[in-house]
């Protein structure tokens, strides 16, 4: 129970630092944490304690191998949520360093030529 | 396997090809990467209408990839809906691709356009076509990442924060829908869409799924722009170059929200009465704001786009209503509104072409130097506007009739209202934009290059003839169909299944 206040802590940390920071790298670091507590919540809906990798080998049963292991799916599809957090996590950056190179700075208190 | 199953992974594979090939050879020839953008649509839109066909004939049609045999494997499931949606976001991206042809020539990294814009329509084919919930996600970031690109593809001031505010707005928005997709994976434990149908009409209603819905319509609400979420549309769609605008004003806030969120809520979910009210009130207060926020503004495309959040408001509320009717309404509402809107942003890039600014103050009499655009967008400006007819009113009545036979009387009233604030804001534009006296200044403007006509020529065609699809065969085979596919609700899941098992 408590890792999953934890991992909850952790995403609301990155939505603090999203809603709440100035600075444009501070924003793109907050979307990465909640990016990374919701990869992690999804790891511990497949996690069992003491549980064991899930490779099927010869000397056990499937029976016994499918009560011992971890669920193999969410490790599998973290990964491809991961490369995604990875592809929006660097054009941020690079609309970041675009917007240093246009306005000389990384406040979006004074980014504001827009009226939302 | 199903007569016409073989296409449907075409919808994904065709458009991801030509996005690779342009990127590798685009860059020595100028003129491949044009012809590779329009043909690749092109064939797109003979698929889209192919589909239509096979599911007129076949019912639905579910494709294993890879022969993996869902529950287990990746699943792409047609259905009337899909091939709905894929005819909407074919043709405008077919239009808006030879529209492209003209008016990127003013950036230099044109065959970058076609790359992004390749990978996006990829990627809206790819969500309304995946009948697995995790791969929905995988194609819903593949467009949104490839718009947040395109929004700041001018690389200037506004572009880029535009595209950052964006950026991280709808990156949030994801991250809502990935929790939910985690939580549904942790109840049901399969990521099947059909399958977790099945799992949840057998287990019941529980609080876990009243959790998961808020966090879908927060989600998806955020991508389709519904009024708590807007706040990144009216900055997003007018920074960037009008194609763009276009398309995602046009379907990707469609494909990524609306469809999206009418799949999960009518064919995973289940729709209750609960939803049914909050997506009629989250409908009718885009509706009303949307419209009344657009009203005063004198940027051409940002009026544009207060628009979208006002017209995608009528598609919530027909949908929201829970009616066959009402379905009817908002799925015809979503196909007139991408045609009628992305027209008007194609007008505005043509108008931005040709004088250089989208302020109307500044526009004026440009109709008589200007013939084809002008007459194009007095056309769209009364389709959205709800008059006859044209299609924009057809589906609106079809709403508001819906909204009376539910006895929704106030949802009526104000469907009624936002029509005619719509219909005055629009009166604006065309006094002054378009008619009225030429500014001084404007002497020297020239009518837009003939591609640019061409589409937004074919778009003004298909808004006057759009009432046509009502007619009883047609409608038949195109809108009752798609509509059928979600009155269904659920018990759509247990016949994909059994078709699978086969």
């Amino acid at each position: 129970m408590v890792v999953y206040v934890l991992c909850l802590m952790f995403f609301l940390v990155g939505i603090y630092c999203i809603l709440r920071k100035r600075n444009i790298i501070k924003i793109i670091v907050g979307v990465i944490i909640s990016e990374y507590a919701v990869n992690l919540f999804f790891l511990l809906v497949g996690y069992k304690s003491s549980g064991r990798s899930p490779i099927l080998c010869s000397d056990r049963d499937v029976q016994y191998m499918a009560a011992h292991m971890v669920d193999p799916l969410p490790q599998a599809v973290v990964l491809t949520s991961i490369v995604i957090g990875l592809a929006t996590t660097a054009l941020l950056v690079a609309i970041a360093m675009r917007i240093y190179g246009k306005y000389r700075t990384f406040d979006i208190t004074k980014i504001r030529e827009l009226k939302g | 396997m199903k007569p016409g199953a073989l296409i449907i992974p075409l919808f994904v594979a065709i458009p991801l090809a030509g996005a690779f090939i342009n990127s590798v050879i685009g860059k020595k020839n100028k003129a491949i990467s044009d012809i590779i953008g329009v043909v690749i649509t092109a064939v797109l839109v003979v698929l889209s209408l192919l589909s239509v066909y096979y599911v007129n004939q076949s019912g639905l049609i579910p494709y294993s990839v890879g022969s993996w045999k869902p529950p287990v494997g990746i699943g792409l499931v047609l259905d009337g809906l899909s091939s709905f949606m894929l005819v909407t976001v074919n043709i405008v991206a077919f239009l808006i691709a030879l529209y492209s042809v003209n008016y990127m020539e003013r950036f230099t990294a044109k065959f970058r356009f076609f790359t992004l814009f390749l990978l996006m329509v990829a990627g809206m084919n790819g969500v309304v076509i995946t009948g697995d919930i995790f791969n929905l996600f995988v194609f819903l970031e593949i467009a949104s990442v490839a718009s947040y690109a395109l929004v700041a593809f001018g690389t200037e001031k506004h572009e880029l924060e535009a595209a950052f505010k964006y950026a991280v707005m709808s990156t949030v928005g994801s991250l809502f829908i990935l929790l939910g997709i985690v939580l549904l994976y942790s109840y049901t434990s399969t990521l099947n869409m059909a399958d977790m149908a099945v799992v949840i009409s057998k287990s019941g209603f529980s609080n876990i799924i009243i959790f998961v819905t808020v966090l879908f319509i927060m989600g998806f609400g955020l991508k389709a722009a519904l009024v708590p979420f807007h706040a990144w549309l009216p900055d997003a769609h007018p920074s960037a170059p009008a194609p763009i605008s276009a398309m995602l004003s046009g379907v990707l806030i469609k494909s990524l929200g609306v469809y999206t969120l009418c799949r999960i809520i009518y064919n995973v979910i289940g729709m209750n009465v609960v939803i049914s009210e909050v997506l009629l009130f989250l409908g009718a207060v885009s509706m009303v704001i949307g419209v009344f926020l657009a009203i005063g503004q004198w940027d051409f495309k940002r009026l544009l786009a207060y628009h979208s959040i006002s017209q995608i408001g009528y598609v919530i509320l027909g949908i929201g209503l829970w009616t066959p009717l009402g379905i009817l309404g908002g799925l015809f509402h979503l196909l007139n509104h991408s045609l009628f809107k992305s027209l008007l942003f194609l007008n505005s890039g043509a108008v931005e072409h040709a004088t250089g600014t989208r302020d109307l103050k500044q526009m004026g009499g440009i109709s008589e130097k200007m013939p084809v655009t002008s007459g194009t967008g007095l056309v769209a400006s009364m389709s959205i506007a709800g008059i006859p007819p044209f299609n924009g009113f057809w589906s609106k009545l079809i709403i508001i009739v819906a909204a009376v036979q539910a006895n929704r009387y106030g949802y009526a009233f104000w469907a009624v209202l936002a029509s005619v604030m719509t219909l005055a804001s629009f009166m604006k534009v065309m006094k002054y934009g378009f008619y009225g006296k030429l500014r001084a200044g404007l002497e020297s403007v020239k009518e837009a290059p003939f591609y640019m006509q061409l589409s937004m020529v074919i778009l003004a065609l298909l808004c006057v003839s759009g009432g046509i699809l009502l007619l009883p065969e047609l409608r038949a085979m195109f809108l009752d169909s798609a509509q059928t596919a979600l009155s269904q609700g659920t018990g759509m899941a247990a016949s994909i299944l059994n078709m699978v098992k086969i």
